[in-house]
């Protein structure tokens, strides 16, 4: 039997970038092959989950103004279930890094990062928090979010189109449908010396 | 009056410098004093601090000081310095203006010049256990590597005085005692508009203290463009505040045009004041939708969003941005207007006219809009001046502080357009203004749209800009106040120190001072008609 496609409404499988890496992924996910029951309920609760991801609201810089873009009407992240935005990280799923993260604000990302519960993810918006963007001579600048917490999905773009946006939450819909809720572990933390 | 013969009266050993702008070099014993008279004195009464800059000379740190006076409205450059690196300490101004009071905490996280009866010594932006001072030309870039522990809030602060002796001694200053009830609100809070800090200390629900914590986006623009040639420096403005991207590069490409003796064809004077008029629609727009948005009113956030649209595209459509549009370049504009260009802004205007009727009747005169802003957060004119709240909040004070008529540029003095002044200095009027702003924005627009003159829209540079030694300072109205651009050039093709006047620095100095007293939920109501863009605070 061959890897389960997750399949995403308005766009093709096959038209989606690096579909490699999360063949990969999938298939190291199910290197010890997939509970018949447990893998079918998986799949029902991932629809439920990947379709509702609440996203905190966490905007350090300019990135955070297109991300309210996509709120408004036009662009309308609700048709796609992202519309809940949480203030407080112990009710969010999700945290789109928008803009630069600094030395002083590292620690503070850490923290939010830690508070928020199981299962997670991260988003790193825009040229800074994938890797400095046009800070990297900076003597403040962290060089990308990478370095402090894991990152789910990268987004480029300074700041990146609100349609991006969009396209880097269908990317982010079509990992969670593939992970397992049940009867596995997505993501092992090092442990803390 | 002959302002050069007056500085000579008070302080003999100055010395006058003719380099860019006239700068008068003062020795840092007599400083203080002259600062004092000047300001104080009837016929200069320089009551506005506009700037206030640290400065690494090589051999010695200094400070450099651009007063204007909002009575007459002359201006005068002063600078002190001292040779002392080890342990540099210059006197402090911070009782005279009290804007200085961020300021010089500026100065000392960036420098290390410690200022003498500054209450409150501590570094601004940086950690206070933040090895070295970054801006000092010999700081070695790599000696403070990323720190993830936790940082601890002091609630001790230290003052240099001056002992009966005339020595200098450290005192400790306490910012919140034991028994005071401190509630801490930021980095991560969705009404801070950003990551700022506020520690709010409370009786009861009554404001008693506010201490603005910055620098959780200090990313050390300045700094970097120490080392990138004049045109790598402009793709850095638009990212200090980006509500006003083309003002804010706007300024820098005027100083640089300016120094360089350059000069820029009408066509791009008009394209530049259309976009700056635009882009402050924009601004205010979202400024609009903010507020609603922080008072918990969600429809007027869908109806700014919806014509904040609309000139998004009339920008994407020539710029190829949305938000940062990098459009200015030294000498003109990156590229001509789209052929549509004219015909959009101008189907855009009336539409916004008559929508901006719904805007006041969906929020303006709603009774819970009333409540909650009128009367609140008062900011007296004196006080406004004295914080350099320059823009929206210190027109709502009753000071007349508008850029564009104060020293006009571009196409300014040749448009006609009201400076809007209300008297009340409540949070109120500081919405009105905005509200008021955009009728006025529209109006310079319309006036202009229809004469673009035909020409080129760039002027050629050449391949490598030097601008010519010494000092130059300019400044635009930006959506938020008063930008100002400071360069100190040695003739290289980089600049040897840039600093931004930032519009929103001011305001956050005067957030514990407007807030004093009021409820503490007021402080987001009050936030929101402040109008800060952290970025722009911390660069």
């Amino acid at each position: 039997m061959g890897l389960k496609k997750p399949k995403i409404k308005s766009i093709k499988y096959e038209e989606f970038q690096d579909n490699e890496s999360l063949e990969k992924m999938a298939a190291e996910l199910n290197a010890n092959g997939v509970n018949v029951i447990l893998g079918a309920v998986d799949d029902v609760i991932n629809w439920g989950r990947a379709n509702s991801p609440w996203s905190l609201t966490f905007a350090t810089s300019c990135c955070g103004i297109e991300f309210m873009a996509i709120g408004a009407a036009r662009y309308d992240m609700a048709r796609f279930g992202f519309e809940v935005t949480r203030p407080s990280p112990r009710q969010a799923d999700l945290i789109m890094v928008c803009g630069t993260i600094t030395h002083r604000m590292a620690p503070v990302l850490k923290r939010l990062y830690d508070q928020m519960a199981e299962p997670k993810y991260v988003v790193a918006v825009g040229g800074c928090a994938v890797g400095g963007g046009p800070f990297t001579k900076s003597y403040h600048v962290v060089q990308g979010v990478d370095k402090i917490i894991p990152v789910d999905v990268y987004l480029p773009g300074c700041p990146p189109r609100p349609e991006a946006f969009l396209y880097s939450m269908m990317q982010l819909q079509r990992k969670i449908k593939l992970q397992k809720f049940l009867g596995g572990v997505n993501r092992k933390e090092k442990k803390q010396k | 009056m002959d302002l050069k013969k007056r500085i000579l009266e008070i302080a003999p050993e100055t010395q006058f410098v003719e380099q860019g702008d006239i700068k008068a070099i003062v020795p840092s014993s007599s400083f203080y004093a002259l600062a004092k008279k000047l300001k104080e004195d009837e016929d200069t009464s320089f009551d506005f601090l506009l700037s206030l800059t640290g400065m690494d000379f090589g051999d010695s740190l200094g400070v450099i000081y651009h007063l204007e006076s909002t009575k007459y409205g002359h201006t005068c450059v002063l600078q002190t310095s001292t040779t002392n690196r080890e342990n540099p300490e210059l006197y402090s101004v911070c009782d005279l203006w009290k804007t200085a009071n961020f300021n010089e905490r500026e100065v000392y996280d960036f420098f290390g010049i410690r200022f003498i009866n500054h209450p409150d010594m501590r570094r601004l932006f940086l950690r206070d256990e933040w090895n070295g001072y970054p801006f000092r030309k010999d700081y070695d870039m790599e000696s403070n590597p990323l720190n993830m522990t936790n940082e601890v809030t002091e609630d001790k602060t230290t003052e240099l005085t001056i002992d009966a002796e005339g020595k200098v001694i450290e005192k400790e200053n306490t910012l919140f005692d034991d028994k005071e009830y401190v509630i801490n609100i930021g980095p991560q809070h969705p009404s801070t508009h950003g990551v700022l800090r506020f520690r709010t200390s409370l009786q009861g629900e009554i404001i008693k203290k506010i201490e603005p914590y910055c620098g959780y986006i200090h990313r050390g623009i300045e700094k970097m463009n120490e080392s990138l040639t004049y045109p790598q420096t402009l793709a850095l403005t638009d990212r200090l505040d980006y509500l006003s991207a083309h003002q804010n590069r706007h300024a820098l490409c005027m100083l640089i045009e300016k120094a360089l003796g350059v000069e820029i064809p009408e066509r791009v004077q008009y394209i530049r004041t259309i976009m700056d008029e635009l882009q402050r629609i924009d601004s205010h727009i979202l400024f609009y939708s903010c507020l609603a948005m922080d008072m918990g009113a969600i429809t007027p956030f869908t109806y700014g969003f919806r014509d904040r649209e609309m000139i998004l595209d009339i920008f994407e459509q020539t710029t190829g941005g949305r938000l940062i549009q990098n459009y200015n370049v030294i000498g003109g504009v990156q590229a001509d207007i789209h052929p549509d260009f004219v015909n959009s802004v101008k189907k855009f205007i009336p539409y916004f006219r008559n929508i901006l009727k719904e805007y006041h009747d969906i929020f303006t005169g709603n009774v819970i809009v009333h409540q909650r802003l009128k009367g609140v957060g008062v900011l007296s004119k004196e006080d406004a001046i004295s914080f350099g709240t320059t823009g929206g909040t210190g027109r709502a004070s009753g000071w007349a502080c508008d850029t564009r008529k104060r020293k006009p540029y571009a196409m300014y003095d040749k448009v006609d357009f009201k400076e809007i002044v209300y008297t009340e200095g409540d949070s109120f009027a500081r919405y009105m203004v905005r509200m008021d702003e955009m009728l006025e924005s529209m109006k310079i627009i319309e006036q202009l749209i229809d004469n673009i003159p035909e020409g080129a829209y760039q002027v050629k540079m050449k391949p490598i800009i030097k601008v010519p030694e010494g000092s130059y300072f300019t400044s635009v109205e930006s959506s938020r106040g008063e930008f100002g651009v400071f360069l100190e050039s040695k003739g290289d093709k980089y600049p040897y120190r840039l600093k931004y006047r930032s519009t929103g620095l001011p305001l956050v100095a005067a957030v514990d001072t407007i807030t004093k007293g009021g409820k503490i939920a007021d402080l987001i109501a009050i936030g929101g008609t402040l109008d800060y863009v952290i970025p722009d605070i911390d660069r």
